[in-house]
Formats: C-alpha cells, structure tokens, sequence
C-alpha cells in the first residue's frame, strides 16, 4: 500500500518528515507552483476566430477527390464493405469515359461515420480520402446524409493529404 | 433622521457583499483558468466582467423543481436561512475607522454591539442548520449525507475556531470588534504594528483552517464533495434556490476574509499612515481602501488554496479537528494567558 512518489518510490506515512507532516510548509510549496503557473503562456485557442492548424495526419470528414471536374471513384464498392459503421452506400452506373464505371450516388451518412479511415486506406484509386474538415453540425437526420455534391472536392485542395498519403502508405 | 445613517450603513454593506460575491465568483473561474493555463470567461463583456450576472439571469429564468416527496416548507427555507446568515454576520465587522461626515461623527459599522465576537460565533452556528436541513427535506441520500457531513464538520471546527478567538479576545480584552481593532494600531518597540497576527500567529492559523471549514470551502469541503456525493446538500437544488446557496458561500467567504482582517490583520489599520498628516476624511476613507485590499487579498488566497490542495478523506478531516487543531488552540490560550501573567 502507501502513495507512489513522482520517482515510482513508495512513500509510506513514517517516511515523511516533521515538516512534511504538519502540511502547512507542503501546502506553501504547492502554492507556489499554481501560482507560478498562472504566469505561463496559455494553450486556448479562441475557438470561432481562430482555429488550430490541423496536420495532414488529420482525419477529417471524408470527400471524393473531384480531378476535372469528375469524381475519381469507380464504385468499386470496397469503402462501403469495410466500412464498420456501415454509413457509405453506393451504387454503380456505367460512363463513356475511360473508367468505364462511376458511382450514380455516393452516399455517406455523417451520423454513423466515425472517422476510422477504413475507406481511405482500402481505396484502390485513391477516390475518397480524409479532409482536414471538422465542423459538422446537423438539425437533423436528413441533413446528415452528404451526397456526392457535397462531398466532391478538389484534389488541389487536397494536395497535402495525398502527398501524405504517397509518402506513408 | 437617527435612522438614515443605518439604513445607508445597510444597504452599503448588502450592495458590497453581493458585487463581491459576484465578483468572487468571476475571480475563482478566472484563478482556476489561469492556474489550469486556460483563458476562463471572456466572452460577456470586457474581459468576461459581466459573466456573473449572465450566470445569475441564466439562474433565475430556470424552472424551480422540488422533489415530489421532499418536504416542500424546509426546502424553500433552507437557502433563505444559509443566505441571510451570510449576509447578516457583516453586521458588526468594523469596515472602517469613524469618519467626520456633514458634522456627525460615523462609525464605520452597522452594529455596534459589545458582544460582536459572540454574535458572530452564534450566527456561524445558525448558519449549519441552512445547510443541514436542505440536506434533511431533500430526501435524497446523498443531500442528507452532505448535511451530516456538515454539521459534523462545523461543530468540530466551530470548537477550534472559538478557542483560537479566545487567544485575540484576552489580548484585546474585549469582545467588541472595533476595540479589538483599535488595540492593534499601537506599535512593538515603536516600528512593527501589533497586529494579532504577530502576537498571535498559532492562533491565526488555526483560526485560518477552521473558516476554511466553516465555510465549507476546499480542502473542507466535505458537504459537496462532488465526486462522493453529486453535489451533497445542493443536490435537489435548481434556479435561484441553487443561487442562493452559491452566493451564501461566497459572501460567506467574504466574512470570514474580513473577520480575519479585523481579528488578526490589523482591520482598517494602516501602519503609519497617522503620522502622515493627512485630513482625517482622507485618512478615513484610505482605511476602508486598506480594509477592503486586506479582504480582497484574503479572498484570492481563498480561490487559490481552493485550486491546490486536493479534499481530505472524512477521517483525515475529523483527525485533524479534533487530534491537531482543538489541542493547538488550548494551548494557545495557555500561552497566551501566561504570558499577559507575566507582562501585566
């Protein structure tokens, strides 16, 4: 039993001194120290003006990468099986472009997604990745179903997630 | 018109301790913030100045529930009770020396009673019953724990802090607080103020430790102890009836910095200002400043205590009451009583 010391010591109640046991020089020691504190720089960020800088390791909302004007994804259908929340649904049509196949709706439920990435890591095209977006907020269970149009964006603005994406996978 | 003066005393006195508890309690959200290298309120108004007073509108626009099987006549009475003790212990604390005002001679204290330390002891053991019955009519084991933890805890403490008021009382040889003060604006060997604290240090800082206790305040704190007891007595308390048990607690914290200002501090005393020669209004009025630094100074020191040390477990705190603080105050007295053998 007894208290564990800062060092992983066991400090029991003999070991303590005259001055440690009548609390008051213990009590000004630890004063100092929150007082000494109330000096120091502070970690706030006042949240609506400013807002932090998010590394590209952020895991944000997930988007489909939008390159000319068309979305990369082929409606392969992995995301949606590894998905563990089950909030991706997609359905494949066909196109006269090259990939041949394209998602007639891409459909994520914000309210089930937990942000795990799953989608991101198992995608083969590189179609859907994490954005650096965090601000979801919904009135309602309708509003929460992001279709492609809102999830389409440019793979210029996420240039620094796929660069981080080459170099770490 | 003998009725004027009291009645301005009054309201003057009311209006100081409600700002200050509202002030107290902007001081102790900002304190935690800073010690916790937060910012803490800073949205309603300058510098989060008038948060209090969007905390006491958010209070009183809230719905007022009662439990069904509580006992509806006590719960109502309790925060009346804890709050008016609260404010009417200020009552004979001398905030002030007297002052020469459109040719009347003022004395700066409502109640100028000869008996003022035994008031005050009276009213902080009425002000017990506030906070145990709330814990009674709630029925709620958890409010009715808090209010046995608090009685408990202040008849220990009441103990220690009467014994250690005993110590100032026999120096000054009076109850009356103004005297008491008076007697502490001459000085030892002409350069350090006789302040009690000097003459009295185990005394003051018993006394100190047993108001942490009577104002249930941390490391005492035991009657709330919200991570034992949800919020102890003020459980089943919501809106303004929450509100007043709040301010109570801060005005009463206000009181207890200003009785340790006027017992051991000096009161309004400003050491060497008298020979200053300043006009005797000016004076007067730089000593209710001086009083109100001195209170203001006790108070932070309050908040900070309250944000370093951690709760002590229940038997620690009955140890202490009665194993350390009861033996030191009696033999307090003793030394004390001694020594004023030996001098006179």
């Amino acid at each position: 039993m007894g208290n564990m010391g800062t060092n992983g010591k066991i400090i029991r109640k003999s070991d303590l001194g005259f001055l440690e046991k009548i609390y008051i020089p213990e009590i000004l020691k630890g004063m100092t120290l929150t007082i000494g504190q109330m000096f120091k720089p502070k970690f706030t960020i006042q949240y609506p003006e400013k807002r932090f800088t998010r590394p590209e390791s952020f895991r944000g909302r997930p988007v489909l990468v939008e390159e000319n004007g068309v979305e990369r994804c082929v409606a392969c259908g992995l995301c949606s099986r590894v998905c563990p929340a089950l909030a991706i649904d997609v359905q494949a049509s066909e196109t006269e472009l090259e990939k041949e196949r394209y998602p007639i709706k891409f459909e994520i439920n914000m309210v089930r997604c937990i942000f795990c990435g799953f989608c991101e890591e198992v995608c083969p095209e590189e179609a859907i990745v994490m954005s650096n977006e965090y601000e979801l907020a919904f009135s309602s269970q309708q509003e929460a179903l992001f279709g492609k149009e809102k999830l389409l964006m440019s793979a210029e603005k996420l240039h620094d997630r796929l660069e981080f994406l080459r170099n770490h996978r | 018109m003998n009725w004027i003066e009291p009645i301005i005393k009054i309201l003057l006195a009311f209006a100081g301790l409600i700002g200050g508890a509202a002030l107290m309690v902007y001081l102790e959200r900002k304190i935690s913030a800073y010690m916790q290298n937060r910012i803490g309120p800073n949205r309603v108004g300058p510098r989060g100045w008038l948060q209090p007073i969007a905390d006491v509108v958010k209070l009183v626009m809230k719905e007022d529930i009662v439990p069904t099987a509580a006992n509806r006549f006590v719960h109502d009475m309790a925060p009346i009770i804890s709050i008016s003790i609260a404010l009417s212990t200020f009552a004979v604390i001398p905030f002030g020396n007297t002052i020469e005002l459109f040719g009347r001679t003022i004395k700066l204290m409502i109640a100028d009673v000869n008996i003022g330390m035994l008031y005050i002891l009276a009213l902080t053991s009425v002000g017990v019953y506030g906070i145990t019955l709330a814990g009674w009519s709630s029925n709620n084991k958890y409010s009715l724990l808090g209010g046995l933890r608090s009685s408990a805890q202040l008849i220990s403490y009441e103990l220690s802090m009467g014994l250690s008021v005993i110590g100032v009382i026999m120096v000054a040889g009076t109850l009356r607080l103004d005297q008491v003060v008076l007697h502490q604006t001459h000085y030892l060997d002409g350069w350090l103020p006789a302040w009690n604290i000097i003459l009295q240090p185990v005394g003051f800082i018993t006394f100190l430790i047993a108001s942490f206790a009577e104002t249930n305040r941390l490391p005492f704190d035991l009657p709330e102890a919200e991570p034992e007891l949800v919020g102890g007595y003020h459980t089943e308390y919501t809106g303004m009836k929450f509100g007043l048990f709040f301010l109570s607690e801060y005005a009463n914290m206000i009181t207890s910095s200003a009785l340790i200002t006027t017992l051991f501090l000096g009161g309004w005393h400003i050491p060497f200002a008298e020979n200053l020669g300043l006009s005797p209004v000016l004076l007067s009025l730089l000593q209710v400043g001086a009083f109100l630094t001195k209170v203001f100074v006790i108070c932070v020191f309050f908040i900070a205590v309250r944000w370093t040390i951690p709760r002590f477990r229940y038997d620690q705190l009955m140890k202490l009451g009665w194993k350390v603080m009861l033996p030191l105050a009696i033999a307090n007295i003793l030394v004390t009583g001694i020594v004023l053998l030996f001098v006179s």
